[in-house]
């Protein structure tokens, strides 16, 4: 990758980290579907979700205990903060369960990307990150449609009222594309781009303390610097991660509101 | 020295967002500290225009790698 090779100027030999790092290997084959270890992190963050809500809310007493009260707070924060707040206390509750789906698959998934051992964000493959968007721009839409009908559905979108006239000649394409193209475009690549660009960010740091250590000499010295780096990059790297997550469920939550509101 | 003008140019579109993400920030600020009871309502204002400005930054680095 040439983009990322100014970086690695001054050492010769230095193999800066770019998107070819994100391609792994597989780890074995079944029936013809290669598994990689992006596929396993996938499946273990599904077990792992289940596994935690299940045991939280298996014995449910009116006094919660460590597990309940960890499980209840996790929910209510998405039911209260994402979910009745933006929707709205009339309809808000047969959106919590996608919301709270998403909001932990998304988490869980990136936080992959600095659990030592694992350290690999599958959001930083873009097909994770676009399935979900696709996932969030049906509900969005078809939310929208059931409410309001398909044709009063495009109409109210692509003709808000209290506009003077001639400006809907710009303003309703611009419209149209937001909602068919642009958000889920956006919403698929905001995750994506984060997760890759912290990814490589981290293996920059990384790896060039390493090569550091390696060459000897001053840059030797110089090392632990960019380990040192490394680790504080790291934490900016889980507020990124948590933000990401919230930040995609609040989205989904926003164009369902709009979706379902009156008047848009 | 040998790289691609790719990364010029996404330093250059990064100049717009840091601006846009500056401002924002600053109004957060400017408005929690004229009325501090206005912070719940505006902390996620802040950082959904947050996200929204960083996310050109961030397609210009995903363009700086697929041109």
């Amino acid at each position: 990758m040439t983009a990322l090779a100014l970086l690695s100027t001054e050492g010769e030999g230095f193999d800066a980290p770019g998107s070819e790092d994100f391609e792994l290997p597989p780890l074995f084959t079944i029936a013809g579907f290669e598994v990689t270890k992006v596929t396993l992190l996938v499946v273990a963050s599904v077990i792992l979700i289940g596994a935690f809500f299940y045991l939280a809310a298996r014995r449910g007493s009116l006094v919660p205990g460590r597990l309940q009260f960890a499980g209840e707070g996790a929910y209510s924060f998405i039911r209260n903060q994402l979910g009745r707040d933006i929707i709205g206390s009339a309809d808000f509750m047969t959106f919590v369960p996608f919301l709270v789906t998403l909001f932990f698959f998304v988490l869980i998934n990136n936080i992959f990307g600095i659990v030592p051992l694992l350290q690999f964000p599958t959001m930083s493959h873009i097909g994770f990150p676009a399935a979900l968007a696709g996932l969030s721009f049906v509900v969005y839409n078809t939310v929208g449609i059931r409410r309001h009908g398909f044709v009063n559905y495009f109409k109210d979108t692509m003709f808000p009222p209290g506009v003077p006239k001639p400006v809907y000649v710009i303003l309703s394409p611009i419209e149209l594309m937001t909602i068919l193209f642009t958000r889920p475009l956006t919403l698929a690549l905001r995750l994506f781009a984060n997760m890759f660009a912290g990814h490589l960010l981290l293996l920059v740091f990384i790896l060039g303390g390493e090569y550091m250590l390696q060459s000897g000499g001053f840059a030797a010295i110089l090392s632990p610097f960019a380990f040192g780096f490394g680790v504080v990059l790291t934490f900016f790297e889980l507020l990124v991660q948590v933000l990401q997550a919230y930040i995609f469920t609040l989205l989904s939550s926003l164009y369902i509101a709009g979706a379902l509101a009156e008047e848009h | 020295m040998e790289g691609t003008l790719n990364v010029v140019g996404y330093g250059l579109s990064a100049i717009g967002p840091g601006i846009g993400v500056g401002l924002i920030f600053a109004a957060y600020i400017n408005g929690t500290a004229r009325q501090p009871e206005a912070r719940g309502i505006l902390q996620p204002i802040a950082f959904l225009g947050f996200a929204l400005a960083e996310a050109l930054a961030l397609f210009g680095l995903v363009l700086a790698f697929v041109l």
